[in-house]
């Protein structure tokens, strides 16, 4: 799970993080309040989406920019005018764009240097990894292959933690020295504290800046969150803002299920992860496109099966549904069942491939017999495969 | 023979009274698997189906049945600790069933594991579907009658998966000595690598089927491995070819990142070390057949 940058900048805010001043505004009125709360009146305005790339992107109207940095209050409220409510298209956010709500205003720093810093879950060593690079606020894959002496990566030991010493040595290696390096160590301290402690898959500054007054701030910020561990930390999952997901995502998930939108027309619907993989892999092998990644887990209800079939069934894309089971702790014929109800409660009229196998599959098949709906039996997979793609064309 | 599992292990089954644990409990004592114990805190001095008696504790279950092996179902929030009790009471074998544990705490489990004492358990999952030696002892959730007895070795990080290859096995003759998934998050016990070696050493065994997918390494260092080490024939299926990247796809475990973890880089690394990879999830089992001489 991602948030938006203005809360991460309450949560570096939170565990003493230093970072620049700003909060969030959803209207002009609100843009000035807090620009009259800032020392000096020179601020950036930025347009709060998840989607990257927002300085390059243009909004609907021809307006250039979902970052902007402003010299005045006036010229500040005039910019914010144009970009509230206004839709912004990046090269992340497909053609649609993403409509505008909520501004990032910060009091502008005027920047020295800029470096990198991130920590993240490293699967390999099975530990936090902190890296650093003198070379801030660009892309750090591509100075990962222009210059990988320029990255430094520390290993952190899960069970003894951050040590103050590569803290201070993280910083030294950025270059800072006396004073700078005491504030930077203890900004590295607290963001891996934050890491800890919100169990965090990543947190990635960029830039970390040394600004003219000689501060070390944490400027710009991506947090993303371990959804499994979202149970403890109920602030962090009220952050997820639901408007900035896939809604056939967001309903899947909000029915336990595990959906991911693609674009072809053979929707799937399969228990296990790797098993949905695997399905979509031979729709598009014998020549088919899949249209999503759908597994509806170990142990679906009927009720989760029915929202399953509604939310495939909506994508106009979607010419035939492929389902495929092979039962452990999922029983086959819950599953006939669950495409039973489905098919008489929403009256489902794309064509349907099924495969079952595993648990119970002789009663799953019985009952779909016996329930005489219009479906397509297929024996194994390669049959379910071919037979969707001879429905879809 | 076989690997990890065999005639003579004796089960407990740690969330044995909630309703999963108690439904596969049934299953695996079904297929004559030895199930000596369970354990659910405060349930300690009850029996489940009036014949397996449930302790308090690990420990407690260790003494009194001389349990070697268990298999755990406690809910995600509680898991870690429960694979950590285990450890400490000297378990030799601990599956984890259980889906969705958070992985800062699978990342601290693992440091304890490299630890003495728990150095001697060997972890398998979480989120897996668990172990079974076809005839003689299952552990998990897998549909018992899919299995053969023979001399195949599978090794997987998918369930459901793990069970079409086996289905596809079965039904043309092939058994399989043992079949395992390692699971599908991405810090987990042991690995394909693991499983490699443990079959390549396992009289038994004869060929392997391992079925990867995308995310992580652990494929290409398993190839890595073979290329130098293993003297049996293996075939490998990736499963994830048509995965857009950074999407995590159900398995927690299973994201291309930043380019990296694909399923291509993964066949390119299996196919360099002389492993046969099957071009669809429906030919894992075919392309075996032309290694072990048959059509």
């Amino acid at each position: 799970m991602n948030i938006h940058e203005y809360q991460a900048k309450e949560l570096f805010e939170l565990f003493g993080v230093a970072t620049s001043q700003g909060s969030l505004a959803t209207t002009c009125e609100e843009v000035k309040n807090i620009i009259s709360t800032f020392s000096s009146q020179e601020v950036v305005l930025k347009a709060q989406i998840h989607a990257g790339g927002r300085g390059r992107g243009i909004f609907k109207d021809g307006f250039s920019g979902g970052v902007h940095v402003l010299k005045s209050m006036e010229e500040a409220l005039e910019v914010a005018q144009r970009m509230l409510q206004n839709i912004l298209v990046t090269n992340q956010t497909g053609p649609e764009g993403r409509l505008v709500e909520k501004l990032l205003v910060a009091q502008s720093v005027d920047i020295v240097q800029e470096f990198y810093l991130a920590i993240l879950l490293d699967r390999n060593k099975e530990a936090p990894v902190i890296v650093v690079s003198r070379e801030g606020g660009v892309d750090i894959e591509s100075v990962a292959h222009r210059a990988p002496e320029a990255i430094r990566r520390e290993t952190i030991h899960p069970l003894f933690g951050l040590q103050a010493y590569q803290s201070r040595s993280l910083a030294h290696c950025l270059g800072f020295r006396g004073k700078q390096l005491l504030q930077a160590s203890t900004l590295i301290t607290n963001l891996y504290r934050l890491f800890i402690e919100l169990e965090c898959m990543m947190v990635e500054v960029n830039p970390l800046v040394l600004t003219s007054s000689g501060e070390v701030l944490a400027l710009d910020a991506k947090l993303s969150f371990d959804e499994s561990a979202l149970f403890r930390h109920p602030k962090i999952a009220s952050m997820r803002d639901f408007s900035e997901e896939d809604p056939r995502e967001v309903a899947a998930s909000s029915a336990g299920l595990n959906y991911v939108g693609l674009d072809g027309n053979i929707a799937c619907l399969v228990n296990g992860a790797g098993l949905a993989m695997a399905t979509m892999d031979i729709i598009k092998h014998y020549g088919g496109e899949p249209a999503n990644f759908l597994d509806i887990g170990g142990g679906a209800s009927q009720e989760q099966i029915k929202e399953a079939f509604n939310i495939l069934s909506k994508d106009p894309k979607v010419k035939v549904i492929l389902v495929n089971i092979f039962g452990g702790i999922m029983h086959c014929d819950l599953i006939a069942e669950g495409i039973i109800s489905a098919f008489n409660t929403s009256k489902l009229t794309i064509p349907l491939v099924v495969r079952l196998e595993g648990t119970n599959v002789e009663k799953g098949k019985k009952l779909l017999q016996e329930s005489s709906l219009a479906l397509h039996t297929a024996h194994d997979l390669r049959e379910a495969a071919m037979r969707a793609k001879e429905l879809a064309c | 023979m076989s690997i990890l599992v065999d005639k003579n292990t004796r089960l407990l089954v740690q969330g044995i009274t909630g309703k999963a644990g108690a439904f596969h409990t049934r299953a695996c004592c079904d297929y004559g698997t030895r199930v000596v114990a369970g354990v659910t805190p405060g349930r300690g001095g009850d029996f489940f189906e009036k014949s397996i008696p449930i302790f308090d504790t690990v420990s407690q279950a260790r003494e009194e049945t001389g349990c070697n092996a268990t298999m755990i179902f406690v809910p995600a929030a509680l898991a870690a600790d429960a694979i950590l009790e285990a450890a400490q009471a000297g378990i030799e074998l601990i599956v984890c069933i259980t889906e969705g544990i958070p992985v800062h705490d699978m990342m601290r489990v693992k440091k304890i594991l490299a630890q003495s004492p728990a150095k001697k358990s060997t972890l398998i999952g979480p989120n897996c579907p668990g172990i079974i030696t076809p005839g003689v002892c299952k552990i998990g959730i897998m549909p018992a009658y899919i299995h053969q007895q023979g001399s195949i070795g599978v090794v997987s990080r998918s369930g459901t998966l793990t069970y079409e290859a086996v289905w596809q096995l079965s039904s043309r003759g092939l058994g399989q000595s043992t079949c395992l998934g390692i699971g599908g998050d991405p810090i987990h016990g042991i690995t394909h690598q693991d499983a490699l070696r443990l079959f390549n050493d396992d009289p038994a065994t004869e060929a392997i089927i391992m079925i990867g997918e995308i995310g992580g390494s652990e494929e290409e260092e398993a190839a890595l491995w073979a290329r130098a080490e293993c003297r049996k024939p293996i075939v490998a299926f990736i499963a994830g070819t048509t995965a857009p990247q950074g999407r995590r796809m159900g398995h927690a475990g299973a994201i291309i990142q930043q380019g990296s973890g694909t399923a291509q880089e993964k066949k390119e690394a299996l196919l360099a070390a002389g492993i046969a990879v099957a071009q669809s999830p429906a030919d894992i089992a075919t392309t075996l057949l032309p290694l072990l001489g048959k059509n």
